[in-house]
C-alpha cells in the first residue's frame, strides 16, 4: 500500500500507547532499569523511555524469545503423549517504539524462519505483531545503517513510524495493512499532514562506513585471509553480540525432562561459542576463535545475502556496544572492505 | 606514557618476550585488550583508568601460549588472578611477565611469583568502599528481600555467558553448562536456569574470586554479578583465613585437611 501520511500534534506519544493498551493489545517498548534501557512488556505509558538511542537488546524476543516451549510430552509403555503449542493462542501484540533497525531485524528473520521450513513459532507470533518504530533523531559513532541498505528514518520493516518534527508535533506514516488496522485505534486524535513535512531534516546523520555490496562480493574470496585470526585474537568468545543481535536466529532444542516427563526447548544459540555445532564424535567444524568469528561475518554479510536474498545485519550496533572486549562490528567489516 | 610503551618496547627488543597483551583506545570512550608482536607496535598500548578487562583471561588460551614468551599489562586483581592460576597448575613460574602500570610513568616489571606476592603483601586488596558498602546493603536485607533482588536482577539474564567468558577463573575446558548426559544445569534462561547457573559459578569460584569484577562489566544487561562472591571471599578469609591470589603454592582451602583444624568436627 501507498505510505498515508499524518499529524500527531503532542509532545509525548505516550496517549498512543495508552489506547494500544487499552484494546488489550501486549505492548512492549524501551525502559529504563538501572544503567541500562532495554525493551519489555509494559502495563502503562509512563514506563516508555522514549529519548534512549537504542535498548541493549534487539526486539527479535518478541517473535523469538531467548526460551521458547517446542512441545511437552510423557514417555510411557509403548506412546509418548504430547501436548502441543497452541499457536493460535499467541497474544495480539505491539512493539512500540523501537529504532528502524529493529524493524529491519524482522526481514531476515522472516526469511530465515521460513526458508526450509516454516517455523511457526516464529511466524505466527510474527503475524500477530504490529510494529511501531520511531525515526532516529540521533546516533553514535556504533551505527552503521546506511551501510547496510538502511537509514534513521527507513520504514523497511515497519507497520507505523513515528518520527519527531517539533516540540509538539510527530509525523506518523503508516506503511502496511497491519499498521492501518492498529491505527484505527488512534486515527481520531491524528490530523492531516497538510504542509507535506520533509522528515529527513529530523533524522540523524549516519556517514555510511563501507558498501554492503561490495563487502559481500568480496567475502566470497576471503574465505582462508589472516585476517580472521587477526580480528578475533582479543574475542572472549561469549555470545553477547548473537543475542543482542536483531538477526542472529540460531537455536539450540534442548529436553527438560524428569522421570519420562518433558518439555523441549528451543534456547539461543551463538557461533561465538566453541561448542558450537560441535558433532557427536567430537570433531569441531570451526576449532579457532577466528573460525568462529569468521563464520559470524560470512554469514551476515556473504550467505544470508547469497541464499536468501537478504542483508543479515542492520546496522544497529548492539553487538559492538555490548561487546565486553569492543569486538566492533563496524570497524572490522570497514577494514574487511579495505583488504 | 612513555615509560610503559618504552618497557614494552623494550621487552620485545631484547627478545625477553614475543608477545606482550596490553590495552589500547577502542572505539568510542573504550579501552579494549591488545596483542602487540613488534616493537613498533608497542605506541598503541595506553594507560588509563578504564582499564576494565582482566587480561589474565587470554593466557591459557592456545593462541597465546603458542606465541611462546608473554607479557600482560597487569592490574592489581590481575597479578592476583596470576598468582592464583599459579596454585591451581595452570601456569609455571618464569613463564611469564607481568607489567603492572600504576600510572603513565611508574611501571614494574614482574619476572617471578615472589617478585608479586611480596608486592600484594603492600598492594590494597581489599574491598573498596563502594563494594563494601553493597555488601553492607546485601546483608542488612532479609533472606527474603535477598531473593526479590536477585530474582529481579536474574531476569534480565540471556544467558550469553560473557561473564564465564571474561572470567580467568572460568578456564573449564568443558563447562557442566555443556553437559546434557546428564544435564546438570538446565540450558534455558528461564528462572530456575539462570538461577542455577549464577549460583553454581559463584560456588565454583568459592575461595577462587580475586574480585576482579570482570562479570559484571562484561554483563550485557547490568546484573552485578560480582555481588555474588563478595560475601564468600570474606566467609573464606574469616574462616579460613584464606584469600586467592596472595600466594603461588597456596593450597585450597576447600580440599585441604589438617590435623589440627579448628573445627571438632573433623578431627
Amino acid at each position: 500500500m501507498e505510505i498515508e501520511r499524518k499529524l500527531y500534534k503532542n509532545s509525548s506519544p505516550d496517549a498512543i500507547a495508552e489506547r494500544l493498551l487499552s484494546a488489550g493489545k501486549k505492548v512492549t517498548a524501551p525502559v529504563r532499569s538501572g544503567k541500562i534501557v532495554d525493551l519489555k512488556e509494559i502495563s502503562k505509558p509512563s514506563e516508555i523511555e522514549y529519548n534512549a538511542l537504542t535498548s541493549v537488546q534487539s526486539a527479535k524476543k518478541v517473535a523469538f524469545p531467548k526460551v521458547d516451549k517446542v512441545v511437552e510430552y510423557e514417555v510411557l509403555k509403548d506412546t509418548v503423549n504430547t501436548l502441543e503449542v497452541d499457536f493460535e493462542a499467541f497474544p495480539e501484540q505491539v512493539l512500540f517504539g523501537v529504532k528502524p533497525c529493529d524493524a529491519a531485524g524482522f526481514i531476515p528473520l522472516k526469511a530465515v524462519f521460513n526458508w526450509d521450513y516454516a517455523d511457526q513459532f516464529f511466524l505466527k507470533r510474527y503475524e500477530k505483531t504490529t510494529i511501531i518504530s520511531f525515526a532516529c533523531p540521533k546516533a553514535d559513532e556504533y551505527c552503521f545503517c546506511t551501510s547496510v541498505g538502511g537509514n534513521p528514518g527507513s520504514t523497511a520493516g515497519s507497520d507505523i513510524q513515528f518520527t519527531r518534527t517539533g516540540d509538539d508535533e510527530f509525523l506518523v506514516e503508516i506503511i502496511t495493512p497491519k499498521g492501518k488496522t492498529v491505527s484505527a485505534l488512534f486515527e481520531d486524535i491524528l490530523v492531516p499532514d497538510s504542509s507535506n513535512i520533509d522528515k529527513e531534516k529530523f533524522l540523524a546523520s549516519v556517514p555510511k562506513a563501507f558498501s554492503f555490496e561490495e563487502v559481500s562480493a568480496k567475502l566470497s574470496s576471503l574465505f582462508e585471509s589472516p585476517v580472521w585470526e587477526e580480528q578475533a585474537i582479543r574475542c572472549l568468545g561469549c555470545g553477547a553480540c548473537a543475542f543482542v543481535c536483531p538477526t542472529c536466529a540460531c537455536f539450540d532444542l534442548q529436553d527438560e525432562k524428569n522421570s519420562g516427563k518433558g518439555t523441549r526447548l528451543k534456547l539461543w544459540d551463538s557461533c561465538g561459542y566453541s561448542a558450537f555445532t560441535v558433532h557427536t564424535s567430537g570433531h569441531n567444524p570451526r576449532e579457532s576463535q577466528g573460525e568462529r568469528w569468521r563464520q559470524r561475518v560470512m554469514h551476515k554479510f556473504s550467505y544470508m545475502p547469497h541464499r536468501l536474498d537478504v542483508r543479515g545485519c542492520t546496522g544497529c550496533g548492539r553487538c559492538s556496544r555490548s561487546c565486553p572486549v569492543d569486538m566492533n562490528i563496524k570497524e572490522h567489516i570497514t577494514q574487511i572492505d579495505s583488504l | 606514557m612513555s615509560n610503559l610503551i618504552e618497557t614494552a618496547e623494550e621487552l620485545l627488543q631484547k627478545n625477553k618476550v614475543n608477545l606482550i597483551i596490553g590495552y589500547e583506545k577502542g572505539t568510542g570512550s573504550k579501552t579494549r585488550p591488545v596483542f602487540i608482536r613488534k616493537a613498533e607496535d608497542a605506541k598503541k598500548l595506553v594507560f588509563d583508568n578504564n582499564q576494565k578487562q582482566n587480561l589474565v583471561v587470554y593466557l591459557l588460551r592456545s593462541e597465546v601460549k603458542k606465541a611462546g614468551k608473554t607479557a600482560f599489562v597487569a592490574t592489581v586483581p590481575a597479578l592476583r588472578s596470576m598468582l592464583q592460576l599459579a596454585s591451581e597448575c595452570q601456569i609455571k613460574d618464569k613463564e611469564l611477565i607481568a607489567i603492572h602500570a600504576r600510572d603513565n610513568q611508574d611501571v614494574i616489571v614482574f619476572e617471578d611469583f615472589k617478585s608479586i606476592e611480596e608486592f600484594l603483601t603492600t598492594a590494597d586488596t581489599g574491598f573498596t568502599a563502594v563494594e563494601s558498602e553493597l555488601l553492607a546493603k546485601l546483608m542488612a536485607m532479609t533472606v527474603s528481600e535477598r531473593f526479590d533482588f536477585w530474582t529481579s536482577e536474574f531476569e534480565k539474564c540471556i544467558k550469553c555467558y560473557a561473564c564465564r567468558a571474561a572470567c580467568p577463573m572460568c578456564y573449564c575446558g568443558r563447562c557442566t553448562t555443556e553437559c546434557n548426559q546428564p544435564q546438570w544445569v538446565a540450558p534455558a534462561s528461564h528462572p530456575l536456569g539462570v538461577f542455577e547457573w549464577h549460583l553454581m559459578r559463584a560456588m565454583h569460584l568459592t575461595g577462587r574470586c580475586v574480585n576482579c569484577s570482570e562479570c559484571a562489566t562484561a554483563c550485557p544487561v547490568d546484573i552485578p554479578l560480582n555481588l555474588l562472591t563478595y560475601s564468600l571471599m570474606e566467609t573464606l578469609e574469616t574462616g579460613f583465613g584464606a584469600k586467592a591470589g596472595m600466594k603461588a603454592d597456596a593450597k585450597y582451602a576447600l580440599s585441604v585437611y589438617k590435623p589440627d583444624d579448628k573445627e571438632s568436627f573433623i578431627q
